[in-house]
């Protein structure tokens, strides 16, 4: 990451609004070069309509940006060709194979002739598809989908690449393994915008930056979020009368909040108190507690804590049906 | 700009040969129409089963009955004593016309005015229209009235004028169906695959979710239609030539025209049907969803566009509707040039409805699709 490179995306301003629905709300966004930058919000926060504006396919109501030096205005079509784009539908011909896929998206994206089947071979060794470039797209299982699918959208050598959800629906051992490919891309100096829902995938990037309600409502690197901005403990409780466990916990100052998880609680608290201090409050007040742990905090933890106390009832529901 | 058209086209050629299916329909769908069409539906009327009452045993009776048969309209199945006996034939359903020779039917004839009754069978008005028109040209030619009676009990005289007088039939001088009918079905047909192809080759793509990648690539909404279009066009003229080749050899159907007239005029109509294609695409959600949308608009066609039935027998507003079919005016062009072999001059009054509707409704659904993918 060179500090002195021009920005890969930057955003003034930027707001699309559909009808009288603000999708977008005055977003300024910084993605320096070379980084790997996590796009995170609950859907309909408005990730896919910035996504789609930044892509040259949505034209802002208002405001506008750069991306890769490109105005998203004035040239939505150079942007188009310059940057990559994968998403969780992973967009493969199942009855083309690898390399017909491969062949295909490098015409579309106008890779030139004499550079296209070196540019496919190397896609071939990035995905770790070798072996597999004349079996049929159908015939891959998930993980090997995914890569190819990102295979595809780096064909033509993009220097920046937007990713929507890519783990969708794969499985653990091929999210780590994408994951490792996308940092290794990130750290040959592709720029990476990607979107998740999974914390250990959010604790890989450079960058976070929070969407909610159109607005970016936290950025910083994943530690600085933890620490600074997020600055809580959660922990989770299991208690043989988890309701008089909920009601006695929501009078304490010092929980900010409690949710039912099944047969869990799970609390998210101010600096202070720790697990034991959960559990000492719990026995005074005559319940028996079954265990008591602290836990990493999810994504949905740190959104939780970004926004206020009124929107957060509304924004777990959200997050419950993600 | 060619790459990716190129990438499409390619993309669309190696997906076709993967789907044996497809490409098996595409080739045998037009064979299996052409034989089902061609064959089955015979709208002529011939060998007609026919029950005779001969009762005058003359040489003249024999004389006119070998008319009848000779004619081919009329086999005669049954000889019979009564009249009733008659009757029971025609009730049954076995014979559809019967024919009485009166006993001193030699005698009338040699007076010039001879009286012979026809029967007919007329709870099928194809059947019976045939048979009644047949047996009065043939007692005209012989200067007979032949009294024709239909079951309903109606009685139709028909008093020979004393010329001989002969229809000619241009064309199809025997009047086989199959002539009229196949040349017809090359334009049902390519309707069908453009129609149905175009519509499922752009809802596949959204169905998979590849369609979105198309959007966000640097491809332009003319290079993803054109793209496609142009396969499709491939696979339709493939249809095409095979089914000209089976209405010629099959089906004996002379091709009196020019064939390369022929294709261009085939391009004109599927300007329209193509539009109809986009049209449909932007309608449907899911591939099923696409193909009944596209047999939807297949249907009244085939009824309305003057292929099976003549568009002059409709009412007032079916024939409204039939003029704003484009297949209305290919089948005139396709019948033109194949059975007719007529050029532009004659066909030009039906280029125009052709072009405008392609004009029109190619425009409006390029317009839909580009508006959708926005």
């Amino acid at each position: 990451m060179d500090a002195a490179a021009p920005a890969a995306v930057v955003t003034r301003g930027l707001t699309r609004r559909f009808g009288k629905i603000v999708a977008v709300d005055h977003l300024d966004l910084t993605v320096r070069t070379g980084e790997l930058y996590g796009f995170l919000g609950p859907n309909g926060a408005g990730k896919s309509t910035t996504l789609r504006m930044l892509c040259g396919i949505l034209e802002p109501s208002e405001g506008g940006g750069h991306v890769l030096g490109i105005d998203l205005v004035a040239e939505p079509e150079r942007v188009k060709s310059a940057i990559g784009y994968m998403s969780q539908k992973f967009s493969l011909y199942d009855d083309l194979t690898v390399e017909e896929n491969l062949t295909f998206y490098a015409r579309v994206y106008m890779v030139p002739k004499p550079e296209r089947g070196p540019r496919i071979q190397r896609m071939v060794r990035l995905a770790d598809l070798g072996g597999r470039e004349r079996q049929l797209a159908g015939q891959l299982s998930g993980g090997y989908r995914q890569r190819l699918a990102l295979a595809c959208a780096l064909v033509h050598g993009p220097r920046l690449i937007f990713l929507d959800e890519p783990t969708a629906g794969v499985d653990p051992v091929s999210r780590r393994t994408f994951w490792a490919v996308i940092r290794r891309l990130a750290d040959e100096g592709t720029t990476i915008v990607v979107t998740t829902h999974y914390m250990d995938e959010a604790e890989l990037c450079d960058t976070l930056g929070f969407i909610y309600q159109g607005r970016l409502i936290a950025q910083g690197s994943p530690a600085r979020i933890k620490t600074e901005a997020f600055r809580r403990t959660v922990v989770e409780v299991a208690a043989e009368d988890l309701r008089k466990a909920a009601d006695a916990l929501s009078d304490w100052h010092a929980i900010e909040e409690v949710v039912r998880i099944g047969t869990r609680l799970r609390l998210i608290m101010a600096d202070g108190p720790s697990a034991d201090d959960v559990r000492a409050f719990l026995e005074h007040e005559g319940l028996a507690v079954n265990w008591v742990h602290e836990v990493e905090p999810s994504v949905e933890d740190l959104f939780v804590s970004f926004v206020d106390k009124e929107r957060k009832l509304r924004l777990r529901e959200q997050l419950g049906a993600v | 700009m060619v790459s990716r058209l190129v990438g499409i086209i390619a993309k669309e050629f190696i997906q076709l040969r993967r789907d044996p299916l497809a490409v098996t329909l595409a080739l045998f769908v037009p064979v299996v129409m052409l034989f089902i069409f061609g064959w089955a539906i015979n709208t002529d009327v011939k060998h007609v089963p026919t029950a005779v009452f001969e009762q005058s045993g003359s040489l003249e009776a024999r004389v006119l009955l070998e008319a009848f048969e000779n004619s081919q309209y009329f086999t005669i199945r049954y000889w019979v004593a009564s009249q009733r006996e008659l009757t029971r034939l025609i009730d049954e359903g076995n014979a559809k016309v019967g024919v009485v020779i009166p006993p001193d039917y030699a005698k009338q004839l040699s007076r010039a005015r001879a009286e012979i009754q026809v029967i007919v069978d007329a709870s099928d008005p194809m059947v019976a229209t045939s048979a009644m028109n047949a047996a009065a040209s043939l007692g005209a030619a012989r200067s007979l009235d032949v009294l024709t009676h239909t079951v309903e009990g109606t009685v139709v005289r028909r008093n020979g004028p004393p010329v001989d007088f002969r229809v000619r039939a241009w064309y199809n001088p025997d009047l086989v169906s199959a002539i009229f009918i196949v040349p017809g079905l090359i334009g049902a047909l390519l309707m069908q695959t453009t129609i149905t192809a175009m519509a499922v080759a752009v809802v596949r793509e959204r169905e998979r979710g590849t369609l979105e990648a198309l959007i966000v690539s640097p491809i332009r909404r003319w290079e993803l239609l054109l793209g496609k279009i142009i396969p499709n066009l491939f696979v339709a003229y493939g249809q095409m030539t095979m089914a000209l080749l089976v209405a010629r050899f099959v089906f004996d159907v002379p091709i009196r025209g020019s064939l390369v007239l022929l294709y261009a005029m085939a391009l004109l109509f599927m300007w329209g049907t193509l539009g109809i294609g986009i049209f449909v695409s932007t309608a449907a959600r899911t591939v099923p969803a696409a193909m009944q949308l596209a047999f939807l608009t297949f249907l009244p066609s085939i009824y309305l566009s003057g292929l099976l039935f003549p568009i002059e027998g409709m009412p007032r507003g079916a024939q409204y509707l039939a003029a704003a079919i484009p297949l209305t005016y290919f089948l005139r062009i396709v019948r033109g040039i194949v059975l007719k072999g007529v050029g532009l001059g004659y066909l030009w009054p039906n280029l125009m409805p052709l072009a405008g509707f392609g004009a029109v409704v190619f425009t409006l659904a390029v317009f839909r699709f580009r508006k959708q993918l926005d």
